[in-house]
């Protein structure tokens, strides 16, 4: 079809295009032509260098110094820097994709199977998805604060001394997390609650019909037919916590012991980038970020496939 | 795709059906009203805190035990933070950006996806599909070639250069095409046609009227993107003038002594546009966000 097409453009004589073929053709290449050339030029190329650049030794005049092979990914890999940073935004993103998919099913299944006229639930748990990153990680700061925060506070009550939640990475990380889940759980909720209501209502009913109750019509008709939606879920969620970095960034700067940050693959990439000049080593950090998305996208398309 | 259903009725933004479904165990929902109420208490909690910290003087912010009503409020830290720092002009400078990116990206996105969603030519799909391919690549691995794209093109600390990623979308192309592909009615173009209309004045006259709340959607998932912006304005902005406010926040509590006081104030200012469009377009806001959850 698509070889079809292309001889028709561009084999056959011009006297058999109309002049409202070649007045439609005109406007499709006079309007798509500044969109590709600004796509290509901030999207693709970049893309494609990230590739190339992470082949190659750099310094801070010159990115593409000397070609070195694979140099860098060898180095990565006694890279303690680099391999703590992968653990932690692993364990990251496993944290904060266990709570807030359970977190975030179970609200959903309440808000539309047990609770009517849920809408200012849903829009109280959606709220914190589409604050911006930085007053909300500021917040979240303060509240971890280790003199007057409000969670040293709230574990006084219980006779728990003050803890300085952000200053070991050990901790850091969940406190973190935590602030991660409570962000993204209302996203995955609507989402969710989307592919609910996209069950037809016929499946429920047939299963009513059929004697089963309502933790029934759950467990045989809600969850199965849910099952490609929460792989969705799962894997958009996964991507986002792999590229963790802002919340990171500006609860932990001058926090943590010294030295003693928390590693994460994009402050990794940010560090050895822009602030070591090691443009190429960076770039093979992110060329290893992007293999992680990528594998998660197919292993998402790949199940959907199959469920379906 | 499949659109959000709203129903206005039962006061759902992902509407669920009728209430013929919820006669039964009654008894359930106590405990479950107790802990959704619990839980709704712990997602406000970090704005209200937010809030409160904003109104205190100095010395109460720091009180133990802390105080969350403020026990004698004060304007102060949201006139210390525009003393602070030239925060007016870090509010203007997103300002700018977001709504500049914003009108790009529905531009670019609704021609985009006229183009590719009702016309037929030459390596359509070819195009399409790269753009497919690269949508799902995170900003964060390929920043650096673009940084360096930027110095070359001298667009360091400039409008332009914080700007040059946010231009085009690929999501907002798929949904437009999607949008043109289901709801445009290539009868009423062909009528057009034969009335003498040019191809653009087809395109602003009638088709994108004609998708304005699809065009209304997307704006507010752009603003709501680029506002939050933060590691490409950090690589590219390091001029004091250009910052925008999320980096002027970010700046401004890794300094030695962090004042909670003005920088909670700071914060507040900084959500006031995002909770303005919540508030007043919540329902499109869930929309628009569910719509990225279709495949």
């Amino acid at each position: 079809m698509a070889r079809n097409i292309l001889s028709r453009g561009v084999g056959k004589s011009r006297s058999g295009v109309s002049t409202l073929q070649r007045q439609k053709l005109l406007f499709v290449f006079i309007g798509l032509t500044p969109i590709l050339v600004i796509y290509g030029v901030t999207r693709i190329w970049p893309i494609i260098r990230t590739f190339y650049l992470s082949l190659f030794d750099s310094d801070l005049v010159t990115p593409e110094k000397q070609f070195i092979g694979i140099d860098n990914y060898t180095a990565l890999l006694d890279d303690d820097s680099f391999k703590q940073a992968f653990l932690n935004t692993t364990l990251f993103a496993v944290g904060t994709v266990v709570a807030s998919v359970i977190l975030g099913l179970a609200l959903s299944l309440i808000l539309t199977q047990f609770i009517p006229r849920s809408g200012l639930y849903q829009l109280i748990y959606f709220l914190p998805f589409v604050m911006p990153i930085v007053p909300v990680a500021i917040v979240w700061r303060w509240i971890y604060d280790p003199s007057y925060g409000l969670l040293n506070w709230f574990l006084s009550w219980f006779g728990i001394a003050k803890q300085a939640f952000l200053f070991y990475p050990e901790t850091g990380l969940w406190a973190i997390v935590v602030m991660n889940v409570w962000k993204v759980v209302g996203y995955n909720m609507v989402i969710l609650i989307v592919g609910i209501r996209n069950i037809p209502t016929l499946y429920n009913e047939a299963a009513e019909i059929d004697g089963a109750g309502r933790f029934g019509v759950l467990r045989y008709i809600t969850i199965p037919l849910l099952k490609p939606v929460i792989l969705f879920v799962l894997v958009v969620t996964t991507i986002g916590a792999y590229n963790v970095f802002t919340s990171v960034y500006v609860m932990t700067q001058s926090t943590t012991a010294s030295g003693n940050s928390i590693k994460i693959l994009v402050g990794e990439i940010y560090d050895n980038g822009f602030r070591y000049s090691k443009m190429g080593y960076a770039s093979s950090e992110a060329v290893i970020l992007f293999v992680v998305v990528l594998a998660l996208t197919l292993l998402q398309f790949r199940f959907v496939r199959s469920d379906t | 795709m499949a659109t959000v259903e709203i129903n206005e009725k039962s006061g759902n933004m992902v509407g669920v059906n009728g209430n013929s479904r919820f006669r039964r165990e009654l008894w359930w929902r106590l405990p479950l009203h107790v802990i959704l109420i619990i839980g709704a208490g712990l997602m406000l909690l970090p704005f209200i805190w937010m809030i409160a910290t904003s109104f205190k003087p100095p010395s109460e912010v720091v009180a133990w035990p802390p105080t969350f009503i403020p026990q004698s409020p004060t304007l102060e830290n949201y006139g210390k933070v525009f003393e602070l720092m030239p925060f007016a002009r870090y509010f203007l400078n997103s300002l700018i950006v977001t709504l500049v990116c914003m009108v790009t990206i529905c531009l670019t996105s609704s021609l985009a996806g006229y183009i590719f969603g009702i016309f037929r030519f030459p390596l359509r799909n070819f195009f399409f599909i790269v753009i497919l391919a690269t949508a799902i690549v995170p900003f964060e691995t390929y920043m650096i070639p673009l940084y360096l794209l930027m110095k070359d093109l001298k667009s360091i600390n400039s409008f332009q250069g914080i700007m040059a990623p946010y231009f085009i979308m690929s999501f907002g192309i798929f949904f437009m095409r999607q949008n043109y592909i289901a709801f445009l009615p290539e009868e009423l173009l062909d009528a057009a046609r034969i009335d003498g209309a040019g191809e653009w004045k087809i395109y602003w006259r009638i088709v994108l009227p004609l998708s304005s709340s699809a065009l209304a959607a997307l704006a507010i998932y752009a603003f709501i993107n680029v506002w939050a912006a933060f590691i490409w304005p950090l690589l590219v902005v390091n001029t004091s003038d250009l910052k925008t406010i999320e980096l002027a926040l970010a700046g401004f509590q890794t300094a030695y002594t962090v004042e909670y006081g003005p920088l909670m104030a700071g914060s507040v200012i900084s959500l006031l546009p995002i909770l303005a469009i919540f508030i007043v377009l919540r329902r499109q806001i869930i929309e628009s966000v569910a719509m990225t959850g279709m495949k």
